[in-house]
């Protein structure tokens, strides 16, 4: 469940919490976005584009990182993804926006992720990406969808 | 294409969604990579998966998947059947391997996802 939903009549917003490692609870979050956007009358389209970015990026915070965050915000003309992330970060980003390229564990490519696939997956359905990373620390990602096209 | 026809097909075993195999299904992916699934999807296809965690069936929500089929003999865990009760999304097993069943399904005449370009 979110930790906080707030709405006024311009924007809607839900943030949850992502433990890093958890694997058994990945997805959920993404799961809880789809049926928020489903129930607020989303094109279908967009839908399925903001849950596979949504998805893949929780899966992301689940694989790499210690602890992380997702937060839903909608407004009439956008829709956004915030993903912030305390982990290791991604020290090459062009690098990573290349298909194949992975440093997944074992363990990720049991559950089906980690074949290096995420970033560029999430970039092909938003049409705005934007990448933060500080190596070390952390990484945020920042997602965004038009509502008024089909991107 | 039914679900029910599916079945026969593949002599599977229904593990949820008995009440829906009269469902229509006019084309299949297959893929033990989540990721793939995500970036080649279409909504409304059959999935054939070898992955049976609970992050196949998320991964068949998130797309609008219509019916898993798991092969190998593979189920879900508990937590994959009661989303997929949830998602009013039928699971199927097949006994039968990854090859073997996408074979079967395409010459009785199921298509795969159009890739662009192919």
């Amino acid at each position: 469940m979110p930790e906080t939903a707030m709405s006024d009549e311009n924007s809607f917003s839900q943030r949850f919490e992502i433990r890093g490692g958890d694997f058994s609870n990945a997805g959920k979050p993404s799961t809880s976005i789809k049926e928020t956007l489903q129930e607020i009358g989303i094109d279908p389209a967009i839908i399925i584009r903001a849950s596979i970015a949504s998805y893949e990026a929780e899966m992301n915070v689940v694989m790499y990182a210690q602890r992380g965050s997702l937060t839903l915000n909608v407004t009439p003309e956008k829709l956004y993804l915030r993903l912030e992330d305390e982990g290791p970060g991604i020290e090459n980003v062009e690098l990573a926006m290349k298909e194949g390229f992975s440093t997944a564990t074992e363990k990720m490519r049991e559950m089906g992720f980690g074949a290096g696939m995420g970033l560029p997956n999430i970039k092909r359905n938003a049409d705005e990406l934007e990448i933060f990373s500080q190596p070390g620390k952390g990484l945020s990602l920042d997602i965004t969808l038009y509502l008024n096209s089909t991107g | 294409m039914t679900l029910k026809e599916i079945k026969e097909i593949l002599e599977a075993e229904v593990i949820t969604g008995h009440d829906r195999l009269d469902q229509e299904i006019s084309a299949a992916g297959a893929s033990d990579l989540m990721s793939d699934v995500l970036a080649f999807g279409k909504p409304g296809i059959l999935l054939l998966t070898g992955l049976s965690n609970s992050q196949s069936v998320r991964t068949a929500n998130i797309i609008d998947a219509k019916a898993i089929v798991y092969v190998r003999g593979k189920k879900p865990d508990q937590e994959g059947i009661e989303l997929a009760k949830g998602k009013n999304i039928p699971i199927l097993s097949t006994k039968f391997l990854m090859y073997r069943a996408c074979g079967l399904l395409f010459s009785h005449g199921l298509m795969g996802i159009g890739v662009p370009g192919a």
